[in-house]
């Protein structure tokens, strides 16, 4: 009796448990659905516990040299090896997920507000502004991506924050034309005319109608422009534009020494080229599972 | 169709016209101490005024942006510090090596992946089908660069055989000239064959899909011809707009594969001069493949409008 007392009162505080429920059902069922679509999720789950837990999973610090052990094979101490400088390279690998991740997810919610405001407004406002922003657009896009990253990375000089905001701009015009065409079918909706006819401010409607509606494009456009961006990085810190060193960028360990001393050390470049690998895989798994339950019009394909 | 051809013709003026905005733009974000450096490290010039002015920085703005796109318009893209020589010359004389490499990267992306894309979607969730799929997220992830150094290391760590860092000219071994493109321009396809062979898949499902193709079979017609003549011809238009997003893409993986294999092309040049602060080479480079890659793209969008006449009347 108390309990249902309880409910009548607080019809509120029962919802979102059930919501929460239902959620978690609803990833287990997705996750039975698309196998490979959790595995991905499995991974990307690995290296932010990687990323977070660094200090705790990492046997030593990144920079730590040990004189006597350089270009080790893998041992019980040494799970990966060793590079040449003496550090252990599964120490490196853990912290340079934690590079990684920063790097991937600060540019990338970079990139998908300002992909968002510009697609949204782009394609709800229409007209010449549409037209003119949409030139920016194509501008922008024709640039191949590596080539304008490498140059604006030597001009302004590599540094993590210099990396996060240019590859932030980088994926913002692409991802912003999805949005701006799942706006534009959006618009089309009588709900959206019903909020006008009663008189709701464009901003008002924007946001209250339109977001909510893109969301899932912008959820599958998030999850794939991961990938890209870790690659993205990753080839940048390869060529000594990106990550600059002491830090343990995944990319930085195979550039150089990586290469110089591959034939004494194969561990050395392999290791690296399988996380960079792991984790763009296990975005790209994630994403693709992510657009095929989210996007009813992709589905099955 | 001429009015389509107009409109589209318009607005490649205003987009080329932002590309040069945001190429000048981009040498105008160089920080005052690195224009300092320039003249210390490299010796472009013999006090940080002179070098300044020979970056044109000593001027107002709009002054420096319009005398810069008067030159370009003339075909005069400014001199190269490190070399001396002017920048549009260094890179046309070094631009079939380039397009070399991109086309052969393409030919093999292409004749990769749309055959194993048509494969993958008539043979839906079989062993083909996966294993093409599998295939196709490994070209997607794996970083190239990695490949690259991987296929350089393991044959010299194995057999001792390393490819060859001289590079051959093909007046002197035409067969030795176009091998040693093989490695480096497969590699560079991966990626692109990735793409494009996951789009030939989703959209041949799709069309496979369709009441056209149903009415093809039920006429009896044979497998190949259903799916060659009625399935394919609809499914690949979408394949051909992301081969010019694709193609951007190979210009930019040029710049690692000529570095790594030592191959004497634009991508190189590019590196070099990104080391070097050679910056009017970088503004070049640049300008010139953005403006190659909007005529690409101009292009394609007419080829279209020729196959496709519901472009014409949207």
């Amino acid at each position: 009796m108390a309990q249902r007392v309880e409910q009548l009162t607080h019809p509120a505080a029962a919802a979102p448990r059930a919501d929460k429920f239902s959620a978690l059902r609803r990833a287990i069922r997705m996750a039975r659905r698309k196998p490979l679509g959790a595995f991905g999720g499995l991974i990307i789950l690995l290296m932010l516990i990687m990323a977070i837990f660094a200090e705790s999973i990492a046997p030593f610090h990144y920079n730590k040299t040990h004189v006597r052990d350089r270009l080790k094979p893998p041992s019980a101490t040494y799970i990966l090896g060793t590079d040449n400088l003496g550090r252990d390279i599964f120490s490196r690998i853990v912290y340079g997920a934690r590079i990684s991740m920063i790097v991937s997810l600060s540019s990338v919610i970079i990139g998908i507000v300002l992909a968002t405001v510009v697609g949204t407004t782009s394609g709800y406002f229409g007209g010449a502004f549409d037209i003119l922003v949409q030139r920016v657009v194509d501008a922008w896009q024709a640039f191949p991506g590596l080539i304008v990253l490498l140059s604006i990375m030597a001009v302004v000089g590599s540094g993590i924050v210099n990396l996060t905001i240019a590859l932030g701009v980088l994926v913002a015009a692409g991802t912003s034309r999805v949005i701006r065409s799942a706006t534009l079918s959006v618009k089309e909706h009588t709900y959206i005319e019903a909020a006008r006819a009663v008189g709701a401010s464009h901003w008002h409607i924007l946001l209250r109608y339109v977001l909510p509606n893109v969301m899932a494009p912008i959820i599958i456009a998030a999850t794939v422009t991961l990938g890209f961006v870790i690659l993205a990085e990753a080839s940048l810190s390869f060529l000594g534009f990106g990550v600059p060193p002491p830090y343990p960028s995944w990319g930085l360990m195979l550039n150089g020494s990586g290469r110089v001393f591959m034939l004494r050390a194969p561990w050395m470049a392999l290791w690296p080229g399988i996380a960079v690998s792991l984790a763009v895989f296990g975005f790209n798994m994630l994403g693709d599972a992510l657009r095929d339950v989210l996007d009813p019009r992709l589905r099955g394909t | 169709m001429r009015q389509y051809v107009i409109k589209r013709l318009l607005l490649v003026l205003p987009t080329l016209l932002i590309i040069t905005l945001i190429v000048f733009a981009l040498t105008r974000l160089i920080p005052g101490d690195v224009v300092e450096l320039m003249f210390q490290e490299q010796g472009y010039a013999k006090d940080v005024a002179a070098m300044r002015a020979m970056l044109g920085l000593d001027r107002p703005l709009h002054l420096q942006y319009l005398s810069w796109l008067g030159e370009v318009l003339r075909g005069d893209f400014g001199t190269s510090l490190w070399t001396k020589n002017p920048v549009l010359e260094e890179i046309l004389y070094r631009l079939p090596v380039t397009l070399e490499l991109g086309i052969v990267a393409m030919v093999f992306a292409v004749s990769m992946a749309i055959p194993i894309g048509v494969l993958a979607a008539i043979r839906q969730d079989t062993l083909q089908d996966y294993a093409a799929r599998s295939f196709a997220i490994g070209g997607l992830s794996i970083p190239n660069f990695w490949l690259a150094t991987i296929a350089i290391v393991l044959p010299a760590y194995y057999f001792g055989w390393t490819p060859p860092i001289q590079f051959i000219k093909f007046a002197d071994n035409p067969w030795g000239h176009l091998g040693q493109f093989l490695l480096p321009a497969f590699i560079l396809g991966l990626s692109s064959g990735a793409s494009v062979m996951r789009l030939t898949r989703a959209m041949m499902l799709e069309v496979l899909r369709q009441d056209y193709v149903r009415t093809a079979w039920s006429k009896g017609l044979q497998e190949r011809v259903v799916v060659l003549k009625h399935a394919l011809r609809n499914a690949i238009i979408p394949v051909i707009t992301i081969l010019g997003i694709q193609l951007a893409q190979v210009a930019g993986g040029t710049v690692i594969m000529e570095s790594i294999f030592g191959l004497p092309g634009m991508g190189k040049f590019l590196f070099d001069a990104l080391l070097q602060r050679d910056y009017p080479v970088v503004q070049g480079v640049n300008l010139l493949l953005a403006s190659i890659i909007v005529m690409m793209n101009l292009v394609t969008d007419l080829t279209y409008a020729v196959i496709d006449p519901r472009i014409r009347y949207r």
